[in-house]
């Protein structure tokens, strides 16, 4: 099976608004698939539609060939899941969660034993399995709930935001993790707002604006296909007015970057010149002169601005 | 294509449900103020029963475990779905491939056993004022069936999309007690006119009341068939309208 998952036409409103506008995309075995939108985009109801938390309206999702409308608990089943809105049980121990999840997925007793040992071990919280959650910190929580997404050995991850919030150690810890998965060939989904997060983890994106899919490539060729997003990254020796380089032929935009002013062009080459070419003609001399290829955050930002 | 190898059965979702029931009991019912609560309110209701009455004991001990059955199996389940919409604890529950009847099923499960091991303190106390049990085994049957039918009660109770539990606390107090005076717990259905009879057999209280009755003091108004059918079909009828009421609204909450 080479897509396990496939969204189609998957559409949500809630009153007056479409939260989710005919979203269709597939993800293929092994892949890890990004997807990104503003705040308010459709993310996370998407991904409760995927993940049979809410019923679309219309259109459906296939998980592993299952109907995610007629055939909810066989997707789920086969799909470890981090929703963003989610909690463990405070009141239990990390471990008392981890048996719980084990029970809901069928995995049998000495299994969930032994997973749950590798994955607190792995995570960092085994020292902790008996403490009651409600003494964790929001990194140690957050942990804690991949442990129980992984507990099932999914061979699909669906991650909502996993490392939003997170201290830098937990959440290099968790991408550490899920790097490590998709190398095994687990398959993994995740909504993230985290640009550069998106760029090195994944190997395609989609981008979704206002309920509708905007984009969906590599991350490499939407930076490539953004011609006018390159830049030129610029510093003098002296302070100067933006408006005055603002007005080259080249410059299609411009940006103050604290000390360093950013001109955006379709023609990196021809603006170099004429930059030169100011520089001599007012005495200036450059402290930084860099090529710049459109970011992720850059084409993000373009795609997605009202 | 569909890996059929695997499809969930009815089996492994019970093992879920029961899953669910076991968290619960740990986290809603084995604290001290709910523990507490199951001895001392029977106590309390038998106090108030007995003081300047001269009640038969028999009638005072099968009134006293409707009561307790029926507060002690609707005292909790209410309040779990708001507590986990609240906690942000019901998402992961709802993701996880438990369908919403085995939700259902292992609250209503906790607040079965709950139900019918406290109704036990009123009968113990019975059984120390020198009460006897003519028909354990329809007195037990009686238990269990009317704990679950009330259990499921409380479940329908619960189905409001509301994270505040005092919501549904209210709407459930309002339920609850006008229940408790039209079920021949505090004047014998006898001893009621026409229509309050009429009123009483829409309660599935009576019912139980009516089977404690017979099991203690070996009368009964209903014929005995009558009552553990009745009994049956309010908890058959209960736990269907729960289910179907908490897939409507099970994702308003989240």
């Amino acid at each position: 099976m080479k897509n396990v998952i496939d969204a189609v036409n998957l559409t949500k409103g809630y009153g007056p608004i479409t939260a989710v506008d005919r979203v269709s995309f597939t993800v293929e075995s092994g892949e890890f698939f990004g997807f990104l939108g503003p705040n308010g985009a459709g993310k996370t109801t998407t991904i409760r539609m995927l993940t049979g938390v809410i019923k679309p309206d219309s259109g459906t999702a296939y998980v592993k060939g299952h109907d995610i409308r007629r055939e909810a608990i066989e997707a789920k089943q086969v799909m470890g899941i981090l929703p963003e809105t989610a909690n463990a049980y405070v009141d239990l121990t990390a471990w008392q969660n981890l048996m719980f999840l084990g029970e809901l997925y069928g995995v049998s007793r000495p299994l969930r034993r032994e997973r749950a040992a590798q994955l607190l071990k792995e995570l960092g919280l085994y020292e902790r399995k008996d403490q009651i959650v409600k003494g964790f910190s929001k990194g140690m929580k957050q942990r804690l709930l991949v442990c129980m997404a992984l507990l099932s050995d999914p061979r699909i991850l669906v991650l909502d935001e996993p490392t939003s919030g997170l201290d830098v150690q937990s959440a290099r810890l968790i991408k550490e993790m899920l790097q490590g998965l998709n190398r095994k060939g687990v398959t993994i989904f995740i909504t993230t707002h985290n640009m550069e997060e998106a760029n090195q983890l994944c190997d395609r994106v989609a981008i979704i604006n206002h309920g509708r899919i905007a984009v969906i490539d590599q991350p490499e060729k939407l930076r490539v296909m953004s011609e006018e997003l390159q830049s030129i990254e610029i510093a003098f020796d002296r302070p100067v007015e933006i408006e005055s380089l603002a007005k080259l032929p080249s410059v299609v935009d411009e940006k103050k970057m604290g000390d360093k002013v950013r001109l955006y062009t379709q023609d990196p080459n021809g603006l170099i010149n004429q930059i030169v070419d100011y520089a001599r003609g007012e005495g200036l001399r450059f402290t930084a002169l860099n090529m710049l290829t459109p970011s992720l955050e850059d084409v993000f930002v373009k795609l997605t601005k009202k | 294509m569909a890996d059929d190898s695997s499809r969930i059965g009815i089996l492994e979702q019970l093992k879920r449900a029961f899953a669910i029931c076991k968290k619960d009991i740990r986290i809603y019912y084995v604290k001290g103020p709910v523990l507490i609560f199951g001895i001392l309110i029977p106590l309390f209701l038998f106090a108030a029963f007995l003081i300047g009455r001269a009640v038969n004991s028999g009638f005072l001990v099968s009134s006293l475990m409707s009561m307790t059955i029926f507060f002690s199996a609707t005292a909790v389940v209410p309040t779990i779905m708001p507590w986990e919409s609240q906690a942000k604890t019901l998402e992961r529950l709802v993701s996880s491939p438990v369908s919403i009847t085995a939700i259902v099923l292992g609250d209503i499960l906790a607040s079965f056993f709950f139900g019918a091991l406290f109704s036990l303190v009123p009968l113990g106390l019975g059984l120390a004022m020198g009460v006897a049990v003519i028909n354990p085994g329809i007195l037990l049957a009686a238990v269990l069936l009317a704990s679950f039918c009330f259990s499921s009660l409380a479940a329908i109770l619960s189905t409001r999309p509301t994270d505040v539990p005092s919501n549904v606390m209210m709407l459930s107090t309002f339920v609850k007690f006008p229940l408790l005076f039209i079920s021949g717990i505090f004047v014998s259905i006898e001893e009621l006119p026409e229509w309050g009879r009429l009123i009483a057999s829409l309660s599935p209280l009576t019912y139980f009341t009516d089977l404690a009755r017979f099991s203690i003091e070996g009368t009964s108004y209903y014929p005995l068939p009558l009552s553990i059918v009745a009994l049956t079909s309010f908890a058959l009828l209960f736990f269907a309208v729960a289910v179907k009421l908490h897939e409507r609204n099970t994702s308003k909450r989240l």
